[in-house]
């Protein structure tokens, strides 16, 4: 992905959060060295191009009321996984939805993270996804505590901390 | 789905600001103007509102998210098996690398699940082979070869 160097540096000057006050991109700008009208150009660009994937609020799931999650994994045979993966992406309750490598031991290929109220609201749902993609193949692993969750932050060292 | 909202001390106008900054976040030099202009408000009082918001923990940041394939990362799922006597040095291990996003304990035989982003292939096998390395621990990591959705956005 070709990036140009007005770009790059709006993406580094990114990587920090927008503070809450009227004008939140000339901080964005001066970190660029650009004008705020060349950064907002930019984001408009990054967001056409994909490349920045979202740009807005993020919200802790647990206080807008979607305090449970499972990841559940399915069986799926690679024949299946793009119908399968497109019918189970379009129920509202999945956040993400994506096919994996497998491992040995582990022949779950397609990976669905389901939100509900509590895990009964997330086991009955589930029941019915497998049953429009009829499938019996697959486990629900409920989430007992986040141990982390923070953003990326790109083009810095990656060394632990 | 109805989200629960009867213990989130939110009114209308909250939603209505919070559904506008997740999802149509004005690209503009005064966005909270555009944002108070959209909900039937004063660009202070939406500014207030946020600032609360953000100190309540409701909103966790604001700004972009990146598509990581995209600015040349690559980027996993891992699983490991670890005894309940050797989680809390685990995570610790685990957690240190800023690649690691997302950790959560989970209820199963394989009962921690990580995200871990790094600028490389190579680097990424790397820094799992340190987790592996430092904490004794296997770790299975399961790269995604395609993704049906990403959704970060709830209506609230």
């Amino acid at each position: 992905m070709e990036l140009s160097d007005l770009e790059q540096r709006v993406i580094l000057a990114l990587q920090q959060d927008l503070e809450v006050v009227p004008e939140p991109f000339e901080a964005v700008a001066r970190r660029a060295g650009a004008t705020v009208a060349e950064v907002l150009r930019v984001i408009q660009g990054l967001k056409e191009r994909g490349i920045i994937r979202r740009f807005g609020a993020t919200l802790r799931h647990q206080l807008s009321g979607f305090s449970a999650n499972a990841l559940v994994v399915w069986q799926v045979e690679a024949a299946e996984l793009e119908r399968v993966g497109r019918r189970l992406a379009a129920f509202r309750q999945v956040s993400h939805c994506y096919a994996r490598r497998p491992a040995p031991g582990w022949p779950y290929t397609l990976y669905s993270m389901v939100h509900g109220r509590n895990p009964e609201e997330i086991t009955a749902l589930v029941a019915e996804m497998a049953n429009e993609v009829g499938l019996d193949a697959y486990e629900l692993l409920f989430s007992d505590q986040e141990l982390k969750k923070t953003t990326m932050r790109y083009f810095r060292e990656d060394d632990p901390e | 789905m109805t989200p629960d909202t009867e213990n989130r001390n939110l009114d209308e106008l909250d939603r209505a600001i919070l559904n506008e900054i997740q999802s149509h976040f004005p690209l503009l030099p005064r966005p909270y103007a555009e944002v108070a202009a959209r909900v039937g408000s004063t660009e202070a009082e939406v500014l207030a509102r946020v600032q609360a918001l953000y100190d309540s923990g409701v909103i966790r940041r604001i700004g972009a998210n990146f598509t990581s394939r995209k600015l040349g990362y690559t980027s996993t799922l891992c699983a490991a098996h670890v005894p309940p006597e050797d989680l809390e040095r685990f995570v610790q291990v685990v957690n240190r690398y800023p690649g690691v996003t997302h950790n959560y304990l989970r209820r199963h035989h394989y009962n921690v699940w990580f995200t871990l982003i790094a600028p490389s292939a190579s680097r990424l096998e790397e820094i799992l082979t340190e987790i592996s390395r430092e904490s004794g621990v296997e770790i299975l990591s399961f790269p995604a070869v395609e993704v049906f959705k990403i959704k970060v956005d709830f209506p609230v």
